[in-house]
């Protein structure tokens, strides 16, 4: 199974495996990673999974979609590049190892 | 005296795993609480997210396992006692316990009802009948989704978020979908007559029929396993499968048997307290003057239940937070994606940001030249910034609000 390596912004490394499908949302708030709430469950409603995906795998990620281009305008900590919503990049073989890091608050 | 000098060693009892409930532990927590926390769950399944229940979850693109807040181990690694399938029977706030349904009395130093609401009930000759159903808990869905398949013809009765969100899910597998309305318009008592003429347009063009104005008499059974739905104007339709979504009511029996103040909800102020001490309530159960309504209101959504249980445990935690978020809420539609902020009750003016046409739009909501609620279509910047505004007073003026090329974002310092 790929691996998830989620660093939180105190500096806290978790590593998960995590399942072809699932979103890395689920990857964090079902292995107890408190970086990660995810109040609307996964719906790219309320941007509380903002995370900062490590440069080496940006360009492996799936597409950003309008909507969560634009629920990225406001987060709580400030959008970089590196800026996706957790809840909407689901886990594939091409993103085995890849290490996201969790910003200092999501609301 | 505070609560936390208060505190004996029963610990936080929680009642309801609900969005609340689970909130509330996981908050007491990081609010660094350190006494027992004990989770109490009528149904048998680790807590679960109940948004998806009526979308994603019923069209089968996330299993059970993913609806879960938490892994069903983050509980024990946090302390947290969760009793599954559990009832409290009696609450008696005299000698601060509780009987739960095995038998068992449990005492509490805190008491946080997070009861939740239960979807109203259709009461008609033949409402009882197997096809008819409910959608509320994972045990709901799953029992529709068993019958789903061999459904073609699907009648909703009621016209609310419930119901419309289940017509779309119906609709994207193929179903034939009659809704049956009480309401002279779709999702009448939170959308504004505009809003809800978009959402009447767009379920049409889905091939979704809708009748306004409805009174549903009875219910007949045929022998084919498919039912008949009766209305008071002599009307009738074919369904192998009834929805019913009329709203629902707050589960209070148990606070009013304990003798705590309730009328149309749990009534709470802004940390969560009732009018008992040591008991607190959060949720769907509850009715809280909110700073941001004319009159107290039960919100029955997510943010409601997060935020106000967010409340409750940094009270109990010896730190209060009072809530006071701006209410949010949001719906997806095949692709339409509805969030909305603040409430537009007694508005007086509304100013469109946006082509209507184009399926990416906000409506502003005015009261007295002040914005009191923004609802977006297919436009979350607009629904982001307009919580910022909301929450900071901000108001855009109405030129600045029609001006799709004006940055909002520019008000806030």
């Amino acid at each position: 199974m790929p691996k998830v390596t989620y660093v939180e912004f105190d500096g806290t490394e978790t590593e998960v495996e995590l399942q072809e499908g699932w979103t890395l949302m689920q990857g964090a708030t079902l292995n107890g990673v408190a970086g990660v709430e995810g109040e609307c469950g996964g719906s790219c409603a309320c941007a509380t999974c903002h995370c900062y995906i490590d440069e080496a795998f940006l360009d492996k990620l799936p597409a950003m979609a309008e909507n969560e281009d634009e629920m990225l305008e406001c987060t709580v900590s400030e959008r970089k590049p590196s800026s996706r919503l957790s809840c909407q990049v689901k886990m594939s073989a091409d993103l085995d190892g890849i290490i996201v890091h969790l910003p200092e608050a999501q609301s | 005296m505070t609560a936390t000098q208060q505190q004996g060693n029963a610990g936080v009892v929680i009642v309801g795993a609900g969005q609340a409930g689970y909130q509330c532990a996981e908050s007491l927590r990081q609010e660094g609480y350190a006494g027992p926390i004990t989770l109490i769950g009528d149904e048998p399944y680790t807590p679960y997210q109940r948004p998806p229940l009526s979308k994603s979850y019923l069209l089968g693109e996330v299993d059970k396992e993913r609806l879960q807040f938490r892994s069903s181990s983050y509980y024990a690694e946090h302390g947290i006692e969760l009793l599954r399938a559990t009832m409290v029977t009696t609450l008696s706030p005299q000698t601060q316990t509780l009987q739960l349904s095995d038998d068992r009395t449990l005492a509490y130093d805190q008491l946080v009802l997070a009861t939740g609401a239960t979807p109203r009930q259709l009461t008609i000759p033949g409402s009882d009948v197997a096809g008819r159903h409910y959608l509320k808990t994972l045990d709901d869905v799953d029992r529709i989704e068993s019958h789903l398949q061999q459904a073609e013809r699907i009648v909703v009765i009621g016209a609310g978020f419930i119901g419309m969100e289940f017509a779309a899910v119906a609709r994207k597998l193929g179903k034939t979908v009659q809704v049956l309305a009480h309401a002279e318009r779709v999702m009448e008592r939170v959308l504004s007559p505009q809003l809800s003429d978009y959402f009447q347009q767009l379920h049409q063009q889905q091939g979704v029929e809708i009748a306004y104005g409805m009174d549903v008499e009875r219910i007949e059974s045929a022998a084919d396993n498919s039912y008949r739905v009766h209305c008071s104007d002599t009307s009738h339709y074919q369904a192998d499968l009834i929805l019913v979504g009329i709203g629902s009511l707050p589960n209070t029996e148990l606070a009013e048997a304990a003798g705590i103040i309730c009328d149309n909800g749990l009534l709470v102020d802004e940390n969560g307290a009732s009018s008992v001490p040591h008991i607190y309530a959060a949720g769907d159960c509850t009715r809280y003057s909110h700073p941001f309504a004319a009159a107290a209101l039960r919100l029955e959504s997510v943010q409601n239940a997060v935020d106000q249980a967010r409340a409750v445990a940094a009270h109990i935690a010896g730190q209060p937070k009072p809530y006071t978020t701006v209410p949010w809420f949001w719906s997806d539609q095949y692709d339409t994606k509805l969030q909305m902020v603040g409430l537009a009750e007694g508005c007086d003016e509304q100013v469109l940001r946006g082509e209507v046409a184009s399926g990416r739009f906000s409506i502003f909501h005015y009261r007295q030249g002040a914005l009191r609620a923004v609802d977006s279509i297919n436009k979350p910047a607009d629904h982001m910034i307009s919580r910022k505004l909301l929450a900071a007073g901000v108001s855009p003026n109405k030129e600045q609000a029609a001006d799709s090329g004006f940055a909002l974002k520019s008000l806030l310092g």
